[in-house]
């Protein structure tokens, strides 16, 4: 009823001979939109056909509209046998069907077949006529804007955090059904590329439905993930965080948009920000009358009528844990948990937080041995969390009354258990994050079982529930209450199956959940300054923190480091020191998080990567022995890929890590753990002593001069990488210095070993400035081997930097060159017979020389740094290891100096807010200029548009550009692109684009496309097979981005790159599931640029065909 | 322990200058990173041969799956699989459709078929060029001439907008449609002086003079033949050599006109009447295919080595042709002026850039 999605097919071209005969194609075109298809005529003899066919439209339910997509269907007419599928183009109209969306998709787009590849393009046009549907029992949710933006996206600003939303549907795959047996291979690649669009449809809008719900307009880090289990079936999964967005034009008016005309239930998951003391985050009484109504509005049956039509689980209250599972991981776990009496388990709980899941910054490392024997209780605390899911241990701990703390623990997270305060952003305005905890981390291994019921997945939402509550419970432990940056993933091998969530325990700024504004940030114009003498900055923070008037002044640059757990009553040991900044409040000695570098943060020089790797061999195995081995296996997993990236971030004489990412891939014979972080030498926190070697076995001198080489050897390493990444810490650190080799009792110990001592556990030292080294202790040739592995870690090449995060920490003065990569190595262990440490090796060499390739094949960029360096493992089969990775390439120019970087970056600040205003009627007319029907004038009329408009506004713009004249030629270059045919189209994994404006959102982009060939060899063997494939990937985004009229697309990201191969059949199968925000930029620097109209008159013409 | 695969893909396609010249060039991936290797990137670049392996066949694989929208440059502009910059374009076209000289040289004036192609392991033998590399060079003549041979107006208008050649290729590409079309002999010892940019001038000025296309671009014919109808003419100057009181009177003419002018005076006028013979010979004979074919050959024999036994300079032989095709005019019974001029510009240009003292 309450929609018309109208399409019309212009024209094809570059179509392929489907008549041998003729050397053409009779081509036409189906229009599939739900059970409705519309047909052209046939185009005789044509590879470049013109239908130029009338309007078909469409009379749908707007539910519909959100989960289908638009199947175009080209076909080759025959007129003897049947016609020929030449390919087809799945269109999400999502984007559509919101107002500040795009409007319509209009343009050429490649004409997609799951055995072919690309094969030609189509030119058509889409748009939707929406009423208003206002049912309160609507099943749609059309309006909500969805970005994976993990930030406030530029040009909002958010009324309102609400908080976490997460759903999860499920379906039988298709490549599994008994069907499969018959059907053609493309018959079933296109079933389960329909299938899966269908469901990330429905996924959407339920998500949709929940923020309506809750009162938002927008889910932001939105993160949606596909968890093929084989047999087993499919589930799709997205979390991501609920806000109330407003288009930052009504900046100056905050207040009209204060959510108090929701209704009360809306708030219903609204989270608590106070400043309560930690632990008890609910009950502390909320400012707000809202937080009130929040709490009353608690009641399930309330709940339950609300969604009584939604199918999903989600908003089940109370009884939540009560539920009663068959879970599958039952009969492995349950053997080892069911000794444990269930009233044992929130005493158990305690512990187990801050040891094993809990990754707090000094947990592992400074609390030595103990470490060891908390991973086992740690164990026996994740096995009691998935009892407590199999319906003994949940609500057995709600009778137990006569237990205090169990009774305040159940209560709480009975509560809680609805209302995550997790949040998947990864930056924030400044001042939204008060302190940081630290990572928290919770994992578990499950059994899969076959879904009975599509329609009721109690068993995955049961699942994520635990790891959930987990990870809640951890963040409480850290004093906490809130998780940000928060993720989850799976691996999957055979059916084990490893669930992960991961985030960063912090203390929210409340006043910002409420009326304060969270401002678009400009991050690259605020990055503060970092090159002042401490004392200086300790002034100048503690100015800014008065104007900025928090409730507690925390000052900015060193706020968060603060840390947010009582000092005498700390959940884990930690060295704790006076706060370098303001040396007011304790900090801890290394930080890590799994968030951005805030903007306000003090730093001191540049990031690095830093990873750490690790593989571990296990035995093969089936079901609940498997299942028990690799939960064996994970503790130890963890806990050295925490030593290693410990170690390796002393190496480089850092002190926190951020964007911390810990991945663990799941194979028949061994577990790959991946670590990946940036980092940074956080100005507030104590330098990170250096790393001391220490031999067990004396005696030998050659021994004892070994290890004096190779301590000087990390010496060295470790003077050098201060050198590379200019951390030269603040001088007042030079007072402290005076103990350069730290006495026994300050150290903290590392041990590679189980040791017997563990006196110096809870060694306090609270004395600020009282350095300790790292002492390594070498006792086995394991212990030598990892202390090579630390020191064979490639520098990288002069020029280049390396990050994770979205940019690098300590630079500013990016040019606006960029370049995405997306790379993919599989690499065969011939040898079965490795070790751990040769597998090590292997793995560690693998990743090495991937960046090494990068940093070749990029070199014409230098200076320039790879940001948001994602790394993803996997063990597609026995013996193998797939590394993929996504990243961008960004420029810098190295010759302009800092200060000129903030003036700039201030002036684009000021510009940026006086210009919203205009900025948001530029993009509406933009709008009208988009929907002009010829679709190859549109972006050609953007650049023009954008050219006119804001060339008045140029010349002052023009000192504000971060650009130097050097890369003024490739800018160029860039822009005469969009004069040719052909309309660039930008991508990259970051939020933002360096030197540029993003002037407006046009909607997610989220493609799921397999691949297939039975002609291995003819299209280069995998390594061919798979460029084109990407390639094709990267062509099918573009296009789409340019059709909805976007120049870019941000926050790309590939989640899933599976690749399967059968070369003695000579076929490779390929699932790549790629997404992204669509968007518009202006650039900056080029405003002035276009409005030299001869210039863009020559290239034009250049593009047409005479060369130069 | 191998790496079973390995591929790197940019958003903007990564392509180097170097690696595309090598893969040109028909050299293999192990035989480009030594090559590689021996110009010292390593060093450069900190890298790794293992690093200059994997980068090699990556850029291998890009090359080869472009290769097919080079066919058909103008594509290249519009598909959408991969993002490259418009300058790139223009240099993945421009180089992959150069060519050596040496190479050129051998199928010049040749037929563009099958049977040729089988005879390029001869000519990479001779050459020193890769066969892969001949043969990429030998399809691309056969492709340009395969399109533009159908394609009425300007000829090399044609070639530049079809293959989105810069100018100076497109005239070459031009002059090796033409040499192909009117199968020119330029193989034979007495030419071997001659160098590809010898005849592409030559085939520059025959298309721009003795074709259709040179005196009505608005004709529907092609730049490819020569106009039949100014072939015909030609066998009108005849007179000059049959007329004895025509050819006396044009030899006192150039004779006065250059006496004192030149130190070989006498040896021009000695051969005076043999020179005006030849030319006019071979003007008159051009209406025959075969006499088209040897039209190089013929000005090289019976006129640019009798000269240049004769030691005239280049400037001789300019004074020499000036004066020879201006008397024309002066005599009175000569009607022919119009096929004269355009007959003799053609000539003189021709002559005296395959004038090699």
């Amino acid at each position: 009823m309450p929609g018309k999605l109208k399409a019309k097919i212009v024209a094809g071209r570059h179509l392929p001979v489907m008549d041998r005969a003729s050397d053409l194609t009779d081509a036409f075109v189906e229009v599939k939109f739900g059970n409705t298809t519309f047909k052209t005529d046939v185009y005789p003899k044509s590879l470049n056909p013109q239908w130029n066919s009338e309007w078909f439209k469409f009379e749908v339910d707007d539910k519909d509209l959100q989960d289908e997509p638009l199947q175009i269907t080209v076909l080759d007419h025959d007129i003897y046998s049947a016609n020929d599928a030449i390919g087809k183009v799945y269109i999400d109209i999502d984007p559509l069907l919101c107002s500040e969306a795009a409007t319509v998709i209009s343009g050429w787009l490649p004409i997609y077949d799951t055995i072919h590849g690309i094969r030609g393009e189509i030119n058509v046009l889409v748009k939707v006529d929406l009423f208003n549907d206002l049912n309160r029992f609507r099943q749609s949710s059309c309006g909500v804007k969805f970005f994976c933006t993990t930030s406030i996206p530029r040009c909002y600003r958010a009324v309102m955090v609400h908080g976490f939303v997460e759903e999860l549907v499920v379906n039988e795959d298709p490549e599994y059904q008994w069907i499969d047996r018959i059907r053609t291979p493309r018959a079933s690649n296109e079933a389960r590329q329909r299938l899966i669009f269908l469901m990330s449809g429905e996924l959407q809008r339920k998500i949709g439905l929940k923020v309506l719900e809750m009162g938002g307009n927008a889910v932001v880090g939105y993160l949606q993930c596909f968890d093929l289990e084989g047999e087993t079936g499919l589930v799709v999964r997205a979390i991501g965080t609920a806000c109330t967005l407003e288009k930052i034009s009504t900046l100056t008016s905050a207040s009209t948009t204060h959510p108090s005309n929701s209704s009360p239930s809306k708030d219903m998951k609204e989270p608590i920000f106070g400043e309560e003391a930690p632990g008890n985050p609910l009950f502390s009484g909320p400012p707000t009358p809202l937080r009130v109504q929040t709490f009353s509005s608690f009641s399930p049956s309330k709940s339950y009528s609300r969604q009584s039509s939604s199918s999903d689980t989600e908003l089940s209250l109370t009884p939540k844990t009560a539920r009663i599972y068959l879970s599958p991981s039952s009969p492995a776990l349950e053997s080892e948990s069911s000794p444990l009496p269930s009233a044992y388990l929130p005493r158990h709980l305690w512990p187990g937080m801050a040891s094993r899941c809990t990754t707090p910054p000094p947990l592992h490392v400074s609390q030595s041995d103990t470490a060891i024997l908390r991973k086992s209780v740690s164990f026996s605390e994740e096995l009691l969390l998935a009892a407590s899911g199999m319906g003994s241990g949940g609500s057995a701990g709600k009778d137990a009354g006569p237990l205090k703390a169990l009774m305040r623990q159940q209560t709480q997270s009975a509560l809680e258990q609805r209302e995550y305060p997790f949040f998947t952003l990864t930056s924030f305005p400044p001042g939204f994050l008060l302190h940081v905890g630290g990572v928290v981390n919770a994992r578990s291994v499950k059994l899969l079982d076959r879904i009975h019921n599509p329609d009721e997945p109690e068993t995955r939402d049961a699942w994520w529930e635990e790891i959930r509550q987990e990870i809640k419970c951890h963040a409480k432990a850290l004093g906490c209450h809130a998780v940000v940056g928060y993720s989850e993933s799976t691996s999957i091998c055979e059916e084990v199956c490893i669930l992960s969530a991961s985030g960063t325990a912090v203390i929210l700024g409340s006043r910002f959940m409420q009326d304060g504004p969270l401002d678009t940030d400009h991050r690259l114009s605020r990055q503060p300054l970092v090159f002042s003498t401490g004392a200086e900055r300790v002034e100048g923070d503690m100015g800014s923190s008065i104007s900025l008037g928090f409730e507690e002044v925390a000052p900015p640059g060193c706020g968060f480091c603060h840390i947010p757990y009582d000092e005498l009553n700390i959940p884990f040991p930690a060295q704790l020191t006076n706060c370098y900044c303001c040396r007011r409040y304790k900090v801890p000695d290394v930080l890590f998080t799994t968030i951005d570098l805030p903007t306000e943060a003090n730093i001191t020089g540049k990031g690095c990567l830093i990873q750490a790797r690790l593989c571990r061999t296990k035995k093969k195995a089936q079901g609940e022995g498997n299942a028990t081995a690799i939960s064996n296996l994970l503790p130890f997993l963890e806990y050295e890929l925490h030593t290693q990236l410990m170690n390796k971030l002393k190496l480089r004489g850092m002190n926190a890590l951020f964007g911390l990412r810990i991945q663990i891939s799941v194979g028949e014979t061994m577990l790959l753990g991946l670590a990946s972080a940036t980092g940074v030498y956080l100005t507030a926190l104590p330098s990170p002593g250096g790393i001391q070697i220490a031999g067990k076995t004396p005696s030998d001198i050659t021994y004892e001069q070994h290890i004096s080489n190779m301590q000087k050897k990390i010496n060295d390493t470790i003077a050098k990488n201060k050198e590379i990444y200019e951390v030269n810490p603040p001088e007042f650190v030079e007072e402290v210095i005076g103990s350069p080799i730290p006495e026994p009792r300050q150290r903290s110990r590392l041990f590679r070993s189980q040791s017997e001592s563990s006196d110096d556990v809870s060694e306090l030292d609270l004395s600020y400035g009282k350095k300790d080294a790292f002492v390594l202790e070498i006792d086995d040739t394991d212990a030598v081997e990892d202390i090579h592995a630390l020191l064979t870690d490639f520098p990288t090449p002069p020029g280049f930097y390396s990050c994770n995060t979205e940019i690098m920490p300590g630079i500013q003065n990016w040019t606006s060159a960029i370049q995405m990569f997306t790379s993919v190595r599989v690499f065969r262990l011939n040898n079965a017979n490795l070790t751990n440490q040769g597998l090590n090796k292997i793995f560690s060499e693998l990743c090495e020389n991937l960046l090494k390739s990068f940093y070749f094949k990029l070199r014409s960029m230098v200076p320039c740094c790879l940001c948001h360096l994602n790394f993803t493992v996997a063990i597609p089969e026995d013996e193998l290891i797939q590394v993929a990775v996504t990243a961008v390439a960004m420029s810098f120019d190295k010759e302009q100096t800092l200060e000129n970087g903030r003036q700039s970056g201030d002036k684009t600040l000021i510009k940026a807010i006086t210009e919203n205003d205009e900025q948001l009627q530029f993009s509406l007319e933009l709008n009208a200029e988009l929907s002009s029907p010829n679709p190859l004038s549109s972006t050609k009329g953007l650049s023009d548009v954008s050219g006119s408009h804001l060339s008045a506004r140029a010349s002052s713009l023009e000192k504000a550009s971060p650009l130097p004249e050097g890369r003024s030629r490739s800018l160029r270059r860039n822009r005469s692109y969009s004069g040719s045919s052909v309309a660039v189209v930008k991508m990259t994994p970051l939020s933002l684009l360096p030197g540029a404006k993003i002037i407006k959102y046009l909607g997610i982009i989220n493609m799921f496309f397999i691949r297939e060939t039975t002609s291995l060899r003819e299209e280069g063997g995998v390594s061919g097979f798979l460029h084109t494939f990407i390639a094709e990937v990267f062509a099918m985004v573009r296009a789409h981005v340019a059709a909805l009229g976007g120049n870019a697309v941000v926050s790309y990201s590939m989640k899933e790159c599976v690749f399967m191969e059968n070369p003695n059949k000579n076929q490779a199968q390929c699932l790549i599931n790629v997404s992204g925000d669509a968007v518009i930029f202006v650039r900056e620097s080029e405003l002035e640029a276009t409005s030299v109209q001869p210039q863009s008159a020559t290239t034009q013409t250049s593009n047409g065909g005479e060369g130069t | 322990m191998s790496v079973e695969l390995d591929v790197f893909v940019g958003n903007t396609t990564i392509m180097d200058k170097e690696v595309y010249q090598l893969w040109l060039n028909g050299y293999t991936v192990n035989d480009a990173v030594k090559v590689r290797i021996e110009g010292g990137i390593m060093e450069e670049c900190e890298a790794s041969a293992e690093v200059l392996l994997s980068d090699t066949m990556d850029q291998y694989r890009t090359f080869q799956m472009c290769e097919r929208l080079l066919h058909h440059p103008a594509k290249l502009a519009n598909q959408l699989l991969f993002q490259i910059p418009p300058d790139r374009q223009a240099m993945l076209i421009e180089r992959y459709y150069a060519f050596d000289d040496a190479f050129v040289r051998e199928v010049l004036g040749k037929k563009l078929s099958k049977g040729t192609k089988k005879d390029l392991d001869d000519v990479s033998a001779k050459t020193g060029i890769m066969l892969k590399s001949c043969r990429r060079q030998f399809d691309n003549f056969k492709r340009v001439f395969k399109v533009v041979e159908e394609l009425k107006g300007p000829l090399v208008e044609n070639i530049r907008q079809h293959f989105l050649l810069p100018d100076q290729l497109a005239r070459d590409y031009a002059a090796i449609v033409f040499f192909a079309n009117n199968r020119f002999e330029t193989g034979k010892k007495k030419l071997q002086y001659l160098t590809f940019h010898d005849f592409a001038f030559c085939a520059g000025q025959l298309i721009n003079h003795w074709t259709v296309g040179a005196v009505d671009n608005m004709m529907d014919d092609m730049d490819v033949d020569l106009d039949k109808e100014f072939l015909q003419d030609l066998k009108d100057l005849k007179i000059l050599i049959t007329d004895k009181d025509l050819l006396d009177q044009h030899k006192s003419l150039v004779c006065t006109a250059l006496r004192g002018k030149t130190n070989v005076f006498n040896e021009m006028e000695a051969n005076f009447k043999n020179l005006s013979r030849s030319l006019v010979n071979i003007a008159a004979k051009l209406i025959n295919a075969k006499d088209v074919r040897d039209f190089f050959i013929d000005l090289v024999e019976k006129f640019i080595e009798p000269c240049r036994s004769d030691k005239w300079t280049s400037i001789d032989v300019n004074l020499y042709l000036i004066h020879y095709t201006n008397s024309v005019h002066i005599l009175d019974t000569f009607k022919h002026h119009g096929v004269w001029n355009r007959y003799m510009g053609v000539i003189k240009s021709c002559i005296l850039r395959m004038y090699h003292e």
